[in-house]
């Protein structure tokens, strides 16, 4: 009995529930933390809470139906996901698509990535305590979810894109409106700058927390600017183009550190990228069709096809195998967001909860996406 | 003599027309039954003033409006939330510590109002003139950690034991400082009553009159009781984003509100012992000889002086709330042991220096 005593005095560890329901895990992660008084011993990620099994709902949909079915994965990059299931149904009809559709999507698909690192940029800051920034990111992230209103109905979930190219054409003020929130952002940006960048807290809080090397980024299969704040020159929009990627100029964001600072600065210059990239594109517009029209009912040849696009949080790839029927035989998705959640243990070990909640954040977990 | 002016005129004439009627116990008696109604009253005002300020400022910093709804432009929206947290159902975690769970709360509440007691509002408007004054302001306002420590471990609840241990080392260590930046100023006064430390800023402010010492102590008087009373970029004890609401996690209605209520308190309370020692109580402001610009800030009530100076330094600390990032434990505590308590020892010694040698205005 003494024994027992005496050990369990020793024993300082507990445990700690971190989710479903919290308010920093976004979403219902279930998070089982080890803790040491304030310090974090071991993490352990319980997943499956909103589980809709997805890839099995697809083998019994048509091709058009499970485009949809993306939107709710990673609903921040919805467009992009959709993009993804597109380009691998297009590359087994061997469609080609109209250069005035891979121009349109291209555009709206940095816009999502840009509503996106900006929602992130709000829950960044409120996560370490700013609760401020979370609304000055809505109010900016606002004028681009009404231009996809005026485009396609939809402001968050927009299934836009269809197999053979976009669902309607870009509404008349598409190309005004989308010029005006440039001009707009690129003014707010610097103020995000002010606000957290430049803080001499946030900064304390962020610099060299989380560290996360080049090989263990790679190992653990981290990708989009978590794995590009590590120096793993990853960008699929570089190094696999796809849509009209090949013939705008812009840089992949590559930082060495691989600690939160850069993972942040990562997402605020890419910012600044994905506004370069929209500015090529929006005067020109090619002319043309919206879509190359597609059978009713589209049977893919017999056959498997992988596409791989770049979402805000990395690398998005679909796998379809087909028997030749109208639905795939099977579907897999690799979401950035698993990936990227299998890191976590490795980068908080040893750190304190504070820290744990800055990492979280900077690898900018959507949890629908990691299960799918 | 205007009754704005010097309260002991009015407080005199009660007293004189108590002595009348009742004898000299039952006039202590009834006096003190007075000054407790008067606090209580003060407290229900400062919650639903301060609780709505807060809103509205916080609206306003985030680009909305913040209530609206309830009365006009919202004025009515404290009053509302105060009768929905009447109306909620007391919860209490079964493991709980019955006893404690429910002392936690009040044990805030009485510090909180120990404190207030003390305070000189105006001229002839303080309950308790003592000896000691800031001394005891000092201690009794760091007695709330007390409650918080109960409402961590009573809860049994991890988060909650959590908030109240980082809430415990933060009260106890930024205490330090609070108490040696007001010191710096006991070293020009000579004295620890507040009314006194009141009355010799007639000429000039301390803030003023002290030179840089006296400037570099408020700005870390400013720091530490923003951290003493658990704000942001200090709320580590609530922490929202890591401990949901760290020590108040279990608690409901109405319990829920006297935490809620305490907290505002304690931001009016060291706003208050700021306004008093830093910049001049209810003392209005007086430029050396200009005459005219003198008597026409004297034209202004004291009381308006006292809440006017209060309301500027609970805007300042809503404005850190509002803005700054939360600090982690350890750089909080880093901050408070070695930046800000070697710089207030020296500053104090500076202090003493320059009072020694008179130079001083």
């Amino acid at each position: 009995m003494e024994e027992i005593i005496t050990k369990e005095l020793e024993s300082q560890e507990y445990f700690i529930n971190m989710g479903p329901q919290h308010p920093s895990t976004h979403g219902v992660l279930r998070l089982v933390l080890s803790l040491d008084g304030e310090i974090i011993r071991n993490v352990e990620p319980h997943i499956g809470y909103i589980h809709r099994s997805i890839e099995k709902m697809c083998e019994h949909d048509s091709y058009q139906q499970i485009v949809h079915l993306t939107d709710r994965m990673d609903y921040l990059s919805c467009h992009i996901n959709n993009e993804a299931v597109c380009l691998a149904v297009e590359m087994g009809l061997q469609l080609e698509v109209p250069e005035r559709v891979k121009v349109i999507r291209t555009i709206i698909g940095e816009l999502t990535r840009l509503s996106s690192h900006q929602l992130w940029w709000g829950v960044m800051g409120m996560d370490l305590g700013a609760i401020t920034t979370f609304l000055y990111g809505f109010r900016d992230r606002e004028m681009i979810t009404d231009i996809f209103e005026e485009t396609c109905g939809a402001r968050l979930t927009m299934n836009y894109n269809v197999p053979g190219g976009l669902m309607f054409d870009i509404h008349p003020n598409f190309q005004k409106r989308t010029k005006d929130f440039i001009a707009h952002f690129k003014k707010k940006l610097p103020e995000y700058d002010d606000l957290l960048s430049n803080n001499v807290i946030f900064r304390n809080r962020t610099i060299g927390i989380g560290k996360l090397s080049k090989e263990d980024a790679i190992s653990y299969g981290v990708t989009g600017p978590s794995a590009r704040a590590s120096g793993f020159s990853c960008d699929v929009r570089k190094h696999y183009p796809y849509s009209a990627y090949d013939k705008v100029q812009f840089k992949e964001v590559l930082r060495s550190e691989g600690d939160c600072y850069a993972r942040y600065e990562c997402r605020i210059d890419e910012m600044w990228e994905s506004l370069s990239i929209i500015e090529q594109l929006i005067d020109n517009i090619p002319e043309g069709p919206f879509k190359t029209p597609t059978k009713a009912v589209i049977k893919l040849p017999k056959g498997e096809w992988y596409q791989k696009v770049e979402t805000a949080r990395g690398e998005f790839g679909v796998y379809i195998i087909s028997e030749g029927q109208k639905n795939p035989y099977r579907v897999k998705f690799r979401s950035p967001g698993f990936s990227n959640l299998s890191a976590l243990n490795h980068m908080a070990k040893d750190s304190k909860i504070a820290d744990l909640v800055a990492i979280m954040s900077t690898l900018d977990l959507v949890i629908p996406d990691i299960d799918r | 003599m205007n009754a704005l002016y010097d309260f002991s005129y009015l407080t005199g004439s009660i007293h004189e027309w108590l002595s009348e009627r009742v004898s000299p116990h039952a006039v202590t008696i009834v006096e003190m039954i007075l000054v407790g109604i008067s606090f209580m009253l003060l407290f229900a005002i400062l919650g639903i003033v301060l609780v709505y300020a807060e809103r509205k400022v916080s609206a306003f910093f985030q680009q909305r409006l913040g209530p609206m709804r309830v009365g006009k432009w919202g004025t009515a929206q404290t009053i509302a939330d105060v009768i929905k947290l009447l109306l909620k159902e007391p919860l209490m975690n079964k493991e709980a510590d019955k006893f404690l769970f429910n002392l936690a709360p009040f044990v805030i509440m009485i510090a909180a109002f120990m404190a207030i007691a003390a305070l000189p509002f105006a001229k002839g408007l303080q309950a308790l003139d003592f000896d000691i004054g800031i001394l005891y302001v000092a201690a009794v306002s760091s007695l709330g950690v007390i409650g918080i420590l109960l409402a961590g471990w009573s809860s049994n609840n991890k988060y909650s034991l959590i908030g109240a241990m980082r809430s415990g080392a933060q009260i106890l260590s930024y205490e330090l400082s609070v108490a040696l930046s007001l010191l710096t100023i006991v070293v020009l006064t000579g004295s620890l009553q507040l009314s006194v430390i009141v009355e010799s800023q007639a000429d000039g402010w301390w803030i003023f009159k002290g030179h840089i010492p006296a400037f570099i102590a408020f700005i870390i008087f400013l720091i530490a009781s923003t951290a003493e009373t658990n704000r942001g970029p200090f709320d580590i004890a609530e922490a929202e984003s890591e401990l949901t609401a760290g020590f108040h996690t279990e608690y409901s209605g109405l319990k829920f509100a006297f935490f809620f209520l305490a907290e505002f308190a304690n931001m009016f309370i060291v706003s208050a012992i700021g306004a008093t020692v830093f910049l001049g109580g209810w003392m209005p402001l007086h430029i050396g000889s200009w005459e005219g610009f003198n008597a026409v800030m004297d034209f202004i009530p004291p009381i308006f002086w006292f809440f006017g100076k209060v309301s500027f330094l609970i805007f300042m600390m809503m404005w850190f709330r509002w803005t700054f990032p939360r600090l982690r434990i350890d750089q909080l505590l880093t901050l408070e042991w070695k930046y800000l308590l070697p710089i207030n020892l020296v500053n104090i010694v500076v202090m003493a220096f320059l009072g020694l040698m008179g130079w001083h205005f």
